[in-house]
């Protein structure tokens, strides 16, 4: 082997390592830090342990927001017209969070399983609910004629984070 | 009639475009020198049409004429003037349209700026550039004709989407193409480098201007969508991960990879084969991006389309054009040989490392966009990667490149003589440590682990970039416009990382409920109350809260956010009031009334974010200055037709 070769090789041996650990980083990172979308059934079903981050969707349950007058904590209900998660948030609601529309909120359940958002996403336009949302509730909706249903295929994702 | 005028020069620029592709791909091919020289005819004809078709679209939404269903769609007669003309590209088929102008508007330029070239290689660019005109043209054609007709006729249109009735929406998306569209260039390049058979330095030399100019382009075009997203989106943040974002963000990585592998094919003949994948690579992920952002398959902030078969097309175009050019490149670069070797320490081998890192940071990027699609796909469940993922992925790569960079800068081509330069660096590395510290623990208090490390690097990139030009002009040398470019631009990093590190660790963020005559304090900054009064805009009612802010004591300025409410749509957005003060940006969003005389308010202060963008602007400049040194024209004259080409490939 002619030290340009060995060179070469060792070069290119660098840089597959460097990407290789870069890429087993990416993964951890990836595995650790990925938000799972799950709706209220699925909530009730015990899907998810408290203190785990996740992101619940659904409408918001028509006079279920409570305030206290003056104050930022609110707390509302999130349904799927089957289940029904309490939610509480004391942070500024988007503009197009309303009774009846839907909603996205990432958080955590607590012991008595509220759910503490400590964000409420409302990125949609006033025609169209989170797609997310959208989906869950067409398969509750199908649910109930057809059960027991084969396994769902998922709701079609949101990738934005916030 | 107009509308139907507009349809019909669409479809003539869609004829001319093949007529374009054809001339400029089968004439060098079969050697018939009359079709090639037929080739600026048929793309003069084209962007003529695509032209009329534009002035069509705007006359249909300047005269309100809501019997096209897509001004019915995006235009109401009570939207001011600016904004019917920018609407043209407030949504889909609009976009379409404005970026199939682009492509043609950057063909011409190549056309203008072609008689250098040699006439078969420049009508091969010229081709390349048709057939993607002819698959934007027929996309738009078969899938979203903007000159669609409504009958009847709307009595008025449903508005265009409030949140892009802002003056950032007029520049934000044309300067984005602008970019976008210009890697098409660089691609159209590299194609016909293969075609011909001849990938040299000169091909090089004549790529570097034009992929300079669509980087610069994009890099501006980024920016201002950061920009526009902090103070319009209304919940403050200049960068999100999102999938738009992400859409127009892995171009420019791979973008900014391909201008430094291109310099070292221009001046070692390196690389080349590394260097033609770019440019295929870069177009690629353009065109992925549109097919992200237009095709509803991501949902986000910025998507307004959601039509399965558009999606489909735009797959369907992306597998022709990137599986063509790939294919192409399986061939041909086989044939590609480079002779030439270089050192370890060597500047090539700095400039290997940036690729390798810019790449694997857009192939991070890749990944977490896509990933939820995926997951879905294969029925892992419904999740979404955020920010929690990408930063420190992004940092990963990020970190390396910059230090890297600030050692890379000192290496000379081919030989490995980075001792000679020792106590340089370290002077300048002790310099920015000292700077870095100085920063974050003088000015603001409590940073992170990675804020020195972070700021250290950004000041030393500073540092190491005006050593050459600083040496240069000690010893009375010229100071070549790319060399000065290039300063400029590594600059505009420098400042680019110093705001991030200092954005990201020192912004205060609070919701706080204020009655009038309350008062909170944020940040150094006390914020007190006055009450909300009721506003009627041209096509909107407000509520503005107003706030005087006071810092230590001194009145800064009464900011005055507002609630706007639409009336044709009835949205509801959130209009911040944004303020300047010793380098901190203040956001002041006004929220809900929480009953009892109070109100809700989301209170940001985002030490030098201004900076982030101003980064991304003298990067832009860098690379616009770089993009016009004479190197490039005069070397296209020296090599006219006929001469020698060394290297060149057997065909």
């Amino acid at each position: 082997m002619t030290p340009t070769r060995r060179r070469r090789l060792l070069l290119v041996l660098g840089i597959l390592c460097g990407v290789g650990i870069a890429g087993a980083l990416a993964l951890n990172a990836f595995r650790r830090n990925v938000t799972f979308f799950f709706d209220p059934s699925q909530v009730a079903q015990g899907q998810v342990a408290p203190g785990q981050d996740f992101r619940l969707g659904g409408m918001v349950q028509e006079g279920s927001l409570r305030r206290a007058p003056g104050s930022l904590e609110v707390s509302f209900v999130v349904t799927d017209f089957a289940h029904q998660v309490p939610v509480r948030y004391d942070k500024v609601l988007p503009d197009l969070f309303r009774e009846g529309a839907g909603v996205v909120a990432h958080g955590h359940l607590d012991g008595s399983g509220t759910f503490v958002a400590d964000d409420v996403l409302a990125k949609h336009d006033e025609k169209y609910m989170p797609p997310e949302v959208a989906r869950s509730l067409k398969r509750r909706h199908g649910e109930s004629r057809t059960a027991p249903a084969a396994p769902q295929p998922a709701p079609l994702p949101s990738g934005a984070g916030s | 009639m107009l509308p139907e005028l507009g349809h019909f020069v669409l479809i003539l620029a869609l004829l001319l475009a093949l007529l374009q592709a054809f001339f400029g791909l089968a004439g060098p091919a079969l050697g018939r020198e009359r079709w090639t020289g037929a080739v600026s005819a048929a793309l003069a004809g084209q962007a003529v049409m695509v032209g009329t078709a534009v002035a069509c679209l705007v006359h249909a939404f300047v005269t309100d004429d809501f019997s096209v269903l897509y001004v019915a769609e995006n235009s109401n007669s009570a939207l001011p003037l600016f904004y019917r003309v920018t609407a043209l590209w407030g949504a889909h088929e609009g976009s379409l349209l404005l970026w199939i102008l682009l492509l043609a508007l950057w063909s011409v330029a190549v056309a203008l700026r072609s008689g250098s070239l040699p006439a078969s290689f420049a009508a091969r660019v010229l081709g390349v550039l048709g057939l993607v005109s002819f698959g934007f043209l027929l996309f738009t054609l078969a899938t979203s004709n903007p000159f669609a007709r409504l009958e009847p006729a709307a009595p008025d249109g449903r508005d265009l989407n409030p949140i892009l009735q802002d003056p950032g929406l007029a520049v934000h998306p044309p300067i984005l193409y602008t970019g976008y569209v210009g890697f098409a260039v660089a691609f159209a390049f590299a194609c016909a480098a293969m075609l011909e058979g001849r990938l040299d330095q000169a091909w090089a030399r004549w790529t570097r201007p034009w992929t300079s100019w669509a980087w610069a382009f994009l890099t501006c075009g980024i920016a201002l969508g950061s920009f526009w997203a902090y103070y319009e989106l209304g919940w403050g943040g200049f960068w999100f991960w999102d999938p738009v974002e992400n859409a127009s963000f892995m171009p420019w990585l791979v973008g900014t990879a391909l201008v430094h592998s291109l310099a070292v094919t221009d001046k070692r003949g390196l690389f080349k084969s590394w260097t033609l994948l770019l440019a295929i690579l870069a177009f690629s992920l353009s065109m992925v991006g549109t097919f992200l952002v237009r095709s509803g398959v991501l949902v986000s902030v910025h998507s307004f389309a959601a039509d399965p078969s558009r999606g489909m097309f735009i797959l369907a175009f992306l597998i022709i054009m990137i599986g063509g050019a790939l294919t192409l490149y399986a061939w041909r670069a086989p044939l590609l040989r480079s002779s030439a070797g270089f050192e370890l320490g060597a500047r090539e081998s700095f400039l290997l490392f940036n690729n390798v890192l810019l790449v694997t940071a857009a192939a991070t990027v890749f990944a977490g966009t896509l990933a939820p699609l995926i997951a879905d796909a294969l029925n892992l469940g419904t999740l979404s990667v955020g920010p929690p993922y990408f930063n420190p992925t992004f940092l990963l790569s990020m970190l390396p490149l910059v230090g890297l960079l600030a050692l890379g800068i000192h290496a000379n081509w081919k030989r490995g003589r980075l001792r000679d330069k020792q106590r340089l660096l370290l002077v300048t590395a002790l310099v920015a440590a000292l700077l870095a510290a100085g920063v974050a623990f003088g000015v603001y208090s409590g940073p992170h682990v990675l804020t020195p490390v972070a700021m250290t690097l950004g000041f030393w990139i500073a540092l190491a970039s005006l050593v050459d030009p600083l040496d240069r002009w000690r010893r009375g040398l010229s100071l070549p416009r790319a060399v000065l470019g290039m300063t400029i631009a590594h600059l505009g990093l420098a400042m680019a990382v110093i705001a991030l590190t200092t954005v990201q660790s020192f912004t205060v963020e609070r919701d706080v409920a204020l009655a009038p005559g309350e008062s909170a304090r944020v940040g150094g900054y006390e914020l007190r109350f006055e009450g909300v009064r009721h506003v009627e805009g041209p096509n909107y009612d407000a509520i503005a809260g107003s706030f005087a802010l006071t810092h230590h004591g001194q009145p800064v300025r009464t900011m005055q956010p507002q609630k706007r409410q639409f009336w044709v749509q009835h949205q509801v957005t959130s209009e911040t009031a944004i303020t300047m003060d010793h380098g901190n940006n203040l956001l002041l969003a006004l929220g809900d009334d929480l009953g009892a005389g109070r109100w809700s308010v989301r209170v940001q202060v985002r030490p030098l974010v201004t900076l982030v963008w101003l980064a991304a602007l003298v990067m832009a400049i860098g690379a616009f200055i770089a993009a016009s040194d004479r190197r490039y024209r005069v070397t296209a004259a020296a090599l006219a037709p006929g001469t020698v080409l060394p290297e060149r490939v057997r065909g």
